[in-house]
């Protein structure tokens, strides 16, 4: 590749925080000062543009130590990669956590979405705005769903820079990581294998000015989060499946994992066989808890049956849909947990390198499952000889930079290979053309940490849980106007109504929202809805992801709905039509009759249903094909502006 | 001679048309077989010398037994597949696209365009006069050829005729996201600081003259441009042996633009900087 580069030049630092994670350059065809030797060979080729994966890594490089990319720092990662300088920059400016212009270290991302607005969010966020000048140097930044929407409202500070604390310091890992030595940003700011870790980040949950604003201009500070199982009103029921372990096991202990049940699921899978872990699968019914509700053993099979070698196993934790934050908990109380589910998805489907990509604001998550991927791999539960079978997987963990749509399947495969995080169409599917076009099972956090109980219990066993059709326990994201917020784990089959009754809902209950802002609104008198997908599906709802939001009758409808709109209008990529310019459509109608009803309405919402159908027929992926979706059900269900 | 090449025999693909058998080569999208049999799907990110974006959605029909409508620019045909090409769906979807395009930037130089707005009733007008657009002045920072970002659609076709489809210049990409997004040179800088070689292919794919020559771009600002006038002819690039086909506009017996030919065996429409803008000598009449 002929590449042209730009005259900019890297500081020291920028120099410094690629060069952490992709090692010193080589020769000057990678960046190098120019020696003699480089005039005689030509180095680079196929093997440096195989690194283009390394891109969105080397760009976080960048922004965790500078806190932005500037020209000279992002010519030197396309030097560095053989990667097109047009390119990178198009990568650069689609994810919302970088900045290409000059910004503050610290930036304050306060979430404006759905729970923490029905909160008090942009009374906060007028707060922090004023009190936090120029002069403060903390930049301040609306942010879309943070994922801690039972502690809303939310705000996470991420500072760059060397003087920061590390991104994992976190008090149970660092005990851990104490002892044993592997000590993740163990006061030298390196992690495995020298990567720069050093960034700061503070969430501070339920915030208030007097919290938040501490927590940003002293992140290093900040009070620690509470616990997981902070997040989990049910800890300590027997009755639990998925939670169990969270409260109960010390998330940075593989041993305390193992002392709880862990990695007998694996043990099982490897005196199974491939064949029959899939079979496993399939027969207890288990289907997609991202939303989509696919049949997994029949993704596995799909996907083990390919000629094309190799497979690949993806782990999609981008939790991003408002609303939904069951993986972070998850993954933040039993990190071990996924990490075994994940190897048996490989083990089944014939894939011996996983990718886990986790979105870019959950700092906690991806510092306890770094931690937990590291203490698997030096116990011989991850890499070559896994418990001694002769099987090999390990995980690389990618970390997202704020895109909703890299939560879209293929959209994350583009993420993770350097591209920007564009769909694309279908076919081919990802069992056939997936990662790095080969064969991929990609698969919710939920959904393979369900394949344990399925391996431990027995797939009958696991089959009797819920309903015929929708099997198993379910995890439940409930927030809003609710006195127990929390991650709730029930069968499928529990009400509606029970659910919100277990989380306290409070009198004069206005609307729910079910799956976020991709899913619809129901009436407070159809709470005898089962949660279940066929009983969603029947009352011409969905489940989506689990989320159920409630909103009393003190939040503005439209408001809410304006909300929604802006959010899709941030997260389209912008690569259909339908979707790019639809979304701006949909957001200027609801404007226009925020304030209105009856009559003086219907003429826009004429408009939006005809811009809503176009949207769903005709978008790429499904953020178009949904977006519309909760607005449409809050005018037909909820007879919002009559 | 030219040589064309034969390849191996492709099987044929039955499946049903608007209620008609319709029989394709294995491979075909659904649009080749509308094509064929001699049915108007519109399209503009489509491109005969490119593969398939499938980004503008204009071209979507309807296949039996699907959630959403299919781009017949990028679906292949399958046996038995029921496609139907005018139901009130696709006509649906393909009115609102046109009215979301046409809404948004300046369709004024897209053949066909206003054509299209008539045939499915569009009313662009109906978003408003407060409904955003990309306003942006176009971009005049070179003497060979301008980028009026009011008119692009974002259909890629000259990202991808920039990148590893044709040129290999990779001077151009996508940046930003959502009505954001843009065509754009390394850090949205001028063309004259960019990879850019000046090919002019990302010109010859352009559907909406967003992107122009310069020449083009000066006559229609000063209303002189006239393509009734202009005529066309087809003659052999003389700078080098490759033999490249080259279409001279003429106006007033001057050279206003060079296209090629897209059914040129040998460069499918692809030139070079001399051959796209090395003209002057011709009608240089000192």
């Amino acid at each position: 590749m002929d590449l042209r580069f730009g005259d900019g030049k890297p500081t020291d630092e920028e120099r410094a925080a690629v060069d952490a994670l992709l090692g010193p350059p080589e020769s000057s065809w990678e960046g190098a000062d120019r020696s003699d030797a480089d005039l005689r060979w030509a180095r680079g080729g196929r093997e440096a543009r195989d690194r283009r994966d390394q891109l969105l890594p080397a760009l976080h490089a960048l922004n965790d130590r500078v806190g932005w990319i500037s020209e000279g720092a992002l010519d030197y990662v396309c030097r560095r990669l053989t990667v097109p300088p047009a390119e990178a920059y198009g990568v650069a400016t689609f994810y919302a956590m970088f900045s290409v212009r000059p910004r503050p270290a610290t930036v304050l991302h306060v979430c404006t979405d759905l729970a923490c607005t029905a909160a008090g969010a942009s009374r906060l966020c007028a707060a922090v705005e004023s009190r936090l000048g120029p002069e403060s140097g903390v930049k301040v930044e609306r942010s879309p769903c943070l994922g801690l929407c039972e502690r809303a409202p939310a705000t996470l500070v991420i500072r760059a820079g060397e003087s920061a604390r590390p991104a994992f310091e976190d008090e149970a890992v660092q005990a851990e990581g104490g002892s044993g030595g592997a000590a993740p940003g163990g006061g030298n700011g390196k992690g495995r294998r020298g990567r720069n870790t050093l960034h700061a980040t503070a969430i501070c949950a339920p915030a208030t000015p007097d919290r938040a604003i501490p927590a940003a201009t002293a992140p290093e500070s900040a009070p620690t989060e509470p616990a997981p199982e902070a997040a989990v009103p049910q800890t300590g029921d027997p009755g639990l499946t998925l939670l169990h372990r969270i409260g109960t096991v010390d998330p940075a202990s593989l041993d305390d994992y193992r002392a709880h049940g862990g990695y007998t699921a694996l043990r099982r899978a490897f005196g199974l066989g491939p064949a029959a872990v899939i079979r496993e699968v399939t027969d207890a019914g288990l289907v997609g808890r991202g939303g989509a509700a696919f049949p997994t053993g029949r993704k596995w099979q799909a996907t083990a049956a390919q000629p094309d070698h190799p497979h690949y196993l993806v782990c999609n934790a981008d939790e991003s849909e408002p609303g939904t934050f069951k993986d972070r908990v998850l993954m933040e109380g039993d990190p071990y947990a996924l990490v075994e589910a994940m190897t048996i998805a490989a083990y089944a489907t014939g894939a011996h390198q996983g990718h886990l990509y986790l979105r870019g604001e959950y700092p906690r998550a991806l510092a306890r499952l770094t931690h937990a991927v590291e203490q698997a791999r030096t116990r011989g539960l991850l890499g070559d000889d896994i418990l001694g079978q002769g099987y090999a997987f390990d995980i690389e963990i990618r970390r997202g930079a704020g895109a909703y749509i890299c939560g879209e399947e293929t959209a994350l495969f583009n993420s993770i290979e350097g591209h920007r995080g564009e769909p694309r169409s279908k076919p081919p599917f990802p069992v056939e053309k997936g990662l790095f076009g080969k064969p991929t099972v990609e698969n919710n956090v939920e959904t393979l940490v369900n394949v344990l109980p399925i391996l431990t219990m027995g797939a009958e066993a696991y089959a009797a849980i819920g309903t015929p059709t929708s099997t198993g326990p379910k995890l439940f994201c409930v927030s809003g106007t609710v006195a127990r917020p929390g991650v709730y784990e029930l069968p499928f089959g529990a009400t509606l109504g029970e659910l919100l009754a277990l989380a306290g809902v409070r009198d004069n209950l206005r609307a729910v929202l079910l799956g976020g802002a991709a899913g619809g609104f129901v009436r407070p008198d159809e709470l005898d809805i089962p949660l279940t997908f066929e009983g969603t599906r029947e009352a011409g709802t969905t489940l989506g992801s689990g989320v159920v939001m409630a909103f009393d009758d003190t939040v503005p409808l439209p408001r809410l709905l304006l909300r929604i709109a802006e959010f899709f209008r941030d997260e389209s990529c912008g690569q259909c039509v339908p979707c790019r310019v639809g979304t701006v459509r949909q957001e200027e109608a609801l404007h226009r009759i925020v304030d209105r009803t009856g009559a003086g309405a219907a003429g826009d919402i004429t408009l939006l249903r005809e811009v809503g159908r176009a949207m769903r027929d005709a978008s790429i992926c499904g953020l178009g094909q949904t977006a519309w979706n909760a607005v449409e059900s809050a005018i037909d269900r909820l007879g919002a502006y009559e | 001679m030219t040589a064309i090449p034969l390849g191996v025999p492709r099987r044929l693909v039955e499946f049903t048309l608007d209620g008609q058998e319709a029989r394709v080569p294995e491979g075909s999208t659904i649009l080749d077989a509308c094509r064929a049999a001699g049915k108007d799907v519109p399209t503009l990110c489509e491109g005969d010398t490119l593969t398939p974006k499938n980004a503008c959605r204009v071209c979507v029909v309807d296949v039996e037994g699907a959630r959403t409508l299919a781009p017949a620019c990028s679906r292949r045909a399958e046996p038995g597949m029921v496609v139907r090409t005018d139901t009130e769906r696709a006509r649906h979807s393909r009115k609102v696209v046109l009215e979301l395009l046409a809404s948004s930037v300046d369709l004024s130089t897209t053949p066909s365009v206003a054509q299209w707005l008539t045939e499915y009733e569009a009313k662009p007008d109906r978003f408003g006069p407060d409904a955003a657009r990309v306003d942006e002045a176009p971009r005049v920072d070179n003497d060979l050829y301008v980028r009026d970002y009011g008119k692009c659609i974002l259909c890629y076709k000259c990202v991808d005729a920039c990148g590893d489809q044709w040129q290999n210049s990779f001077a151009i990409s996508v940046s930003g996201r959502g009505f954001d997004a843009r065509i754009s040179v390394e850090h949205d800088g001028p063309l004259t600081d960019s990879a850019c070689v000046y090919c002019g292919n990302c010109i010859e794919v352009c559907p909406t003259g967003a992107l122009s020559f310069k020449s083009e771009y000066d006559m229609r600002a000063a209303g002189t441009w006239d393509e009734e006038r202009q005529t066309e002819t087809t003659t052999v690039c003389a700078y080098c042996g490759v033999g490249c086909n080259l279409t001279l506009h003429l106006q007033d017996n001057e050279i206003v633009k060079v296209t090629s030919p897209h059914d040129n065996p040998v460069t499918h429409g692809n030139l070079c900087i001399k051959g796209r803008f090395g003209y002057q000598h011709v009608q240089n009449r000192d």
